[in-house]
């Protein structure tokens, strides 16, 4: 443990408008921007699956304006084969790398983390503008390929070579648009790995008197970890987008094979391996699912003990659980290519990494509920998502012991039961804590508090929402729903279809209950009543300072800690908490 | 507002569970022999993970049940603290992992890491956007080369063969529906010409990807006449959602009088 020499890292609050609020040092104005763009980004998302879900129940329906939109993809109004596809790529791409990366890990993580470690600032305040600014870019690169020629990309956000590699000669969309989807990537890692390095040297160097390892809060510990996996991973599908630029642009032949023919023509590659690509990608790809969800892990870790009144049970077990799935997470990429053609006999190698992380995650969820065990619980909107954020953990991690099995994969692979398993372990589970977080930290981020009769209808709606949409593709992948179908011919696939009208019904409720969110958020922004310092009574260190803080977070000064994250409930004290800068002494047991 | 988190917790649960235990939409009925050996995992992981399902939902509901905030009420904390459910779920989940592992990896064993019978059948797959064809190697019983300059989809030629100069392609039987005979070994080597596809069979319990560049060996045997569909479950571009094909399983003479017509 360091103390930061005051000197060094106090910069002067800016005074003009554009570097208060648009090329900001601040970290606070970062992870505020990084919310934002995570906003913007979730509502284009989810306007792309609703075209999607309108399309895949009623495939030949038309849909008003869709023909403005998308002239050649959608002509008299009715979605295109092609189109579809372009949608689900956007759709994945826009919230798996814009949303879920951005809103947990460095949206949150920039706001928050330098704050509970008692720091003034990131470490590297310019790298930290450099982040946004650069993965903003990234994310006008990607958005550009919906105004390109040929449309936006259409080989899905996996990207498998050699459909992604060919350039336009493999369809609508695989021209520019593809291109520029790589770029957007490559840009995109760039941004991250310099929010990693950020976020890693701040925890290490920047905690201040007292804030030992032990004593950080859990939320920290989440993205320390994650940034650890991000800097690992971003490091690797960086080249590997450099790399399918190449072979697109430059005539290399890293991704495509001798004697590949399209049209009749053989192309003029020689010695590349598709399987290449997913390696790469996956090397990246499968620590990817940790970083949206570990970050939910730490929220869920510090926000549950606040409202259940108690500590957590097994703080260290929980710091434990994280770096074993962050660790492990290195291991398991070929569960992603059971039936890619590698090598039987690496299958069963990546089958048991990728069961045993089912330990951590198991003794995860034992804690959180050991913690919700006789707990005095505070019934609001941060707490109940973390209670549904339990639920759909659950549901969604178990359906992993199916595709954790190659012989099970080998009829699973590929199905809509894939769709549900990422969709609620990683897409839900990931939002229900951002939910969480949100309703949290908002009169600390806003200086302002939401209204908690929205937040509950917004919880309920959507809880009871996702389980309608996701539950029965569970069901559609044990009938052998082939998922990224544009539309479902065959004739097996006929009779699911009333199915997948339903979950389309409900996909539209669902979204639509999200506006409650969207109008929450903005409307308690500008016009919610001021928030005092510790609404939560909550114990870290972002509540002992005003709400929003002082451009220095703590008004010049400099905390010492004195307590681990977590002292609620505590008998004796003079409230039923104590604050982690608090000197009064307890039995801090 | 906990006790009415509870309730809709535990009819999620017993909804979901319930679609799974009526078997409304379900793995259809099996027609090789491979099929009982995946359905058997299956069901087992299904057992496991039902019953884990419903407890942890039921416990998570119970819990929020019982837990409101009152002003003389105290925190209740797990009796023996955290490290008996770390060992709980190290030895449960683990023990599961093992039955999971040591019976799934023969099941997969059986299915990729076997050789096929030496009497097989052997058929040639070819993949492209967005079909699939089949080719026999008629009654010289080899295959002629693959010339990939020479595929042309136009006059037929899928596979690239070269007739004029290559004697074993001349009697290649080149159809596109894959027709077995019942209970005959088959092995299938696939090849792709352009993007991955893939040949998933879903009454085969069987799903492989078709890379181009690699000839992927896959093999079955049929236990069913019928008729059922193959399909791509690997993006292919915009026509891979009709990219499909039928495996025609027949009885051993109608096969052999299929064959002869061809």
């Amino acid at each position: 443990m360091s103390t930061p020499d005051p000197t060094i890292h106090q910069h002067a609050a800016p005074t003009g408008f554009i570097r208060k609020h648009v090329f900001s040092l601040d970290h606070k104005v970062i992870g505020r921007q990084y919310y934002d763009l995570a906003l913007v980004a979730v509502f284009l998302g989810l306007l792309l699956s609703w075209l999607m879900r309108i399309h895949l129940g009623w495939m030949n329906a038309p849909i008003p304006l869709l023909g403005k939109l998308f002239p050649s993809g959608a002509p008299g109004n009715v979605m295109t084969p092609d189109l579809y596809l372009s949608l689900m790529t956007m759709h994945a791409t826009i919230m798996v790398f814009f949303v879920l990366t951005t809103a947990p890990f460095a949206a949150f993580g920039n706001y928050v983390l330098p704050i509970q470690v008692g720091a003034e600032d990131m470490a590297f305040p310019h790298f930290n503008m450099m982040s946004f600014w650069v993965t903003f870019l990234a994310f006008l690169v990607l958005i550009s390929s919906f105004f390109v020629g040929d449309g936006p990309p259409l080989a899905g956000w996996t990207s498998y070579a050699p459909l992604s590699s060919v350039g336009a000669v493999a369809g609508p969309g695989q021209g520019t648009g593809q291109t520029l989807w790589a770029v957007s990537i490559a840009i995109f890692c760039i941004g991250q790995l310099l929010g990693s390095l950020n976020f890693i040297t701040t925890t290490l160097d920047l905690r201040t008197k007292g804030m030992s390892l032990a004593r950080l809060p859990l939320s920290t510990w989440a993205w320390f970890v994650t940034s650890v996996i991000g800097l690992l991973a971003f490091a690797v599908l960086l080249p590997a987008c450099v790399l399918l630029i190449l072979d697109r642009t430059a005539g290399t032949s890293f991704f495509g094979p001798t004697g590949l023919v399209v049209n009749d023509t053989v192309l003029p590659y020689s010695g590349g391996s598709p399987l290449l690509w997913q390696h790469l990608f996956w090397f990246f790809g499968h620590p990817e699912v940790y970083i949206a969800i570990l970050p939910g892990f730490g929220i869920i870790s510090t926000v549950l003990p606040a409202f259940a009144r108690k500590r957590l049970l097994g703080h260290q077990v929980m710091i434990g659980c994280m770096v074993s799935i962050g660790f492990l997470s290195y291991m398991v990429w070929g569960h992603h290519m059971f039936v890619s053609g590698m090598n039987p006999f690496s299958a069963l190698m990546f089958s048991v990494p990728t069961l045993i992380i089912t330990i951590p995650a198991t003794i995860a969820v034992l804690m959180w509920l050991g913690t919700v065990y006789g707990a005095r619980m505070r019934y609001t909107t941060a707490s109940l998502f973390c209670l549904g954020f339990i639920s759909v953990f659950i549901t969604g991690g178990l359906s992993g012991f199916f595709l954790a099995q190659p012989s099970l994969d080998t009829y699973l692979h590929a199905t809509y039961f894939v769709v549900a398993h990422f969709h609620f372990v990683m897409a839900i589970a990931a939002m229900f804590g951002i939910f969480a977080g949100t309703h949290f930290w908002f009169p600390k981020m806003y200086g302002r508090m939401m209204n908690e009769t929205l937040g509950k209808w917004h919880f309920w709606l959507t809880f009871l929402g996702v389980y309608c949409v996701f539950m029965p593709m569970h069901y559609l992948g044990l009938a052998g729903n082939v998922r990224r179908y544009a539309a479902f011919t065959d004739n097996y696939l006929v009779p699911l279809i009333p199915l997948h009208k339903f979950i389309t019904m409900a996909a539209l409720f669902v979204g639509a209950t999200q506006f409650i969110f969207f109008f929450n958020f903005f409307w308690s922004r500008f016009r919610g009543p001021k928030a005092p310092d510790n609404p939560w009574d909550a114990t870290t260190l972002e509540w002992s300072t005003t709400s929003p803080p002082p451009f220095d977070n703590f008004g010049g000064r400099h905390l010492v800690v004195h307590h681990g994250p977590e002292l609620y409930g505590v008998e004796g004290a003079a409230n039923d908490y104590v604050m982690q800068v608090s000197p009064e002494q307890v039995d801090a047991r | 507002m906990g006790k009415l988190f509870a309730i809709v917790v535990v009819i999620i649960a017993l909804v979901s569970a319930g679609f799974i235990v009526a078997h409304v939409w379900w793995l259809p009925t099996p027609i090789s022999t491979i099929a009982p050996g995946i359905d058997g995992q299956f069901n087992e992981t299904m057992w496991f993970t039902g019953a884990l399902f419903l407890s942890s939902q039921f416990v998570l509901a119970f819990f929020v049940w019982t837990s409101r905030e009152g002003k003389d009420r105290k925190s209740k904390y797990w009796p023996g603290g955290p490290w008996p459910l770390v060992g709980f779920a190290i030895v449960v989940v683990g023990m599961e992992i093992l039955t999971l592992t040591f019976v799934g990896s023969k099941v997969w064993a059986a299915v990729y890491m076997t050789p096929p019978d030496p009497d097989s059948m052997q058929v040639d797959v070819a993949a492209e956007q967005f079909a699939f064809n089949f080719r026999y190697p008629g009654p010289d019983g080899k295959f002629g080369t693959i010339h990939p300059e020479k595929i042309r989809d136009g006059n037929g030629n899928f596979f690239g063969l070269d007739p004029e100069n290559d004697v074993a392609a001349r009697d290649d039987v080149i159809v596109g529906t894959l027709t077995v005979p019942v209970n005959k070994p088959v092995s299938l080597t696939l090849h792709s010409k352009d993007m991955i596809h893939s040949f998933y069979v879903p009454e085969l319990r069987i799903q492989q990807d078709i890379v181009p560049g690699l000839n992927v060996p896959l093999h079955f045997t049929a236990t069913k006449v019928g008729s059922y569909e193959i399909v791509c479950t690997q993006l292919c571009g915009l026509g891979h959602y009709s990219m499909r094909s039928f495996l025609q399983v027949l009885p051993q003479d109608q096969f052999d009088q299929w064959l002869k017509t061809q």
